[in-house]
């Protein structure tokens, strides 16, 4: 029980660390994108990322399950050229979970970005300063706040996934068997010690993460005034 | 020389309007640009340094062309060799007083040329200060400073001393004046002010009728 319960919380708290990365690294360049595009067809990428906010888990893990499927185009491909199945796999988890996690992460960094004034911009352009020299020597450190808040929050939700975690990849242990998961397991089964550790653990974890987002935030709205 | 003859619609309070400038800017003055609120002054800076692009036309900084609708020339701010000025500063709050100064600079650094920037803005007391710490004033004698860093033959000071009480507004335009006489530069300023124009300018170009002209003062 104990080397499970273990197992579980190490391969939840893997599952997160590995989305907020991933999400960091694919985040930036697209919340940058959305922040200084002026073209129409931004809509429909705001509204696309911000999906997961407004659709039940299970829609969208119906979804990534059909693709995810050898009988489908999507998981033939993959199967036959990478030799690799995404459907109740870790890294199938994986992929839903930064899908889930799309806003979370977005978001804030997009707030960033926009509450920044336009003149940082065109400042650093008229310096002679490329756009990628601008985006991470000006932009980036002055948004540190919206990136704290886009870690914590990312990494928070993916802790707490459920729903698209159980369609895509199932209760399997030590593969994609995750914290939230464990604790419907074992509600189901009545063991009510274990689901309270299990819960106790989240319930700590997240309240720790918002504590610190808030603080942060504080600290630097403090110091900008 | 800076030629510029462009065509730009703006939205203004009466409606779309087309403003159309035509205009030869001669090198090593100092340019007053005035008019009133929306009548373009901010966007023919903007024009210039390549941060608004014009409807259709030319614009020529001394042998080169960085604006040409009908050659489809449009070279970006980085390319254009201007020191821009920006109304709200815009200096990066990251960044030191010298940092922001050195900014500037490609990679090679040109310390003394820094060092001399910061000495003649009366800036060295406060080299490792974060712009949120300074006054009005002092961001201004910095957002200067930072302009001419890059070594820029034009400088285009976007209304510099709106935000600065009188006694503040003296100094700075003598820090202007000062700037201009050291470094040569052709100076481009949007200003309101009489006292202030008079004081400044060698040429005025006057944006309120139908067609713009430069007035020698």
């Amino acid at each position: 029980m104990k080397s499970d319960f273990i197992n579980t919380l190490a391969l939840t708290g893997e599952l997160a660390v590995i989305t907020t990365i991933l999400l960091l690294i694919v985040g930036l360049p697209i919340a940058y994108g959305l922040s200084y595009s002026r073209r129409r067809i931004k809509a429909v990428f705001e509204a696309l990322i911000c999906m997961p906010l407004v659709l039940p888990p299970t829609v969208l893990g119906y979804y990534l399950l059909v693709a995810f499927s050898p009988q489908n185009a999507f998981g033939a491909f993959l199967e036959k050229y990478f030799d690799t199945r995404l459907a109740f796999t870790f890294e199938g988890i994986v992929i839903a979970s930064i899908i889930a996690g799309l806003p979370f992460m977005i978001q804030p960094l997009q707030n960033g970005f926009t509450a920044l004034p336009e003149s940082y911009r065109e400042a650093a352009y008229t310096l002679g300063k490329s756009k990628f020299e601008t985006f991470y020597r000006v932009l980036l450190p002055n948004i540190k706040p919206s990136v704290i808040t886009g870690i914590a929050l990312t990494f928070a939700h993916s802790i707490g996934e459920f729903g698209i975690v159980l369609m895509v990849g199932g209760n399997i242990p030590g593969e994609t068997r995750i914290a939230s998961i464990a604790i419907y397991d074992q509600v189901q089964a009545l063991n009510y010690k274990a689901a309270n550790q299990y819960s106790g653990i989240l319930f700590i974890i997240s309240f720790a993460l918002l504590t610190l987002i808030y603080s942060i935030n504080k600290n630097f709205r403090l110091r900008m005034n | 020389m800076i030629h510029i003859h462009v065509e730009r619609k703006l939205m203004s309070a009466d409606g779309v309007k087309i403003l159309t400038i035509e205009t030869r800017i001669p090198e090593n003055q100092l340019i007053c640009i005035t008019g009133h609120s929306g009548a373009g002054k901010t966007t023919m800076l903007r024009m210039i340094a390549g941060l608004t692009r014009p409807d259709k036309g030319i614009i020529q900084i001394g042998e080169t062309t960085v604006f040409d609708s009908f050659q489809k020339i449009n070279l970006p701010p980085q390319k254009r060799n201007i020191g821009f000025m920006f109304q709200d500063y815009a200096l990066f709050p990251n960044m030191t007083v010298e940092e922001n100064i050195a900014f500037a600079q490609s990679r090679e650094k040109d310390k003394d040329w820094i060092n001399m920037l910061m000495e003649t803005f009366g800036l060295k007391a406060l080299r490792k200060q974060k712009p949120d710490k300074l006054s009005g004033g002092q961001k201004q004698r910095v957002a200067l400073a930072r302009a001419l860093a890059r070594k820029a033959n034009i400088l285009l000071l976007d209304e510099p001393l709106s935000a600065v009480d009188r006694k503040m507004r003296t100094e700075l335009q003598d820090e202007i004046l000062k700037t201009h006489q050291l470094f040569g530069s052709t100076i481009l300023l949007v200003s309101h002010d009489e006292d202030e124009i008079n004081k400044m300018a060698s040429y005025i170009f006057p944006m309120d009728g139908e067609k713009s002209e430069l007035k020698k003062v």
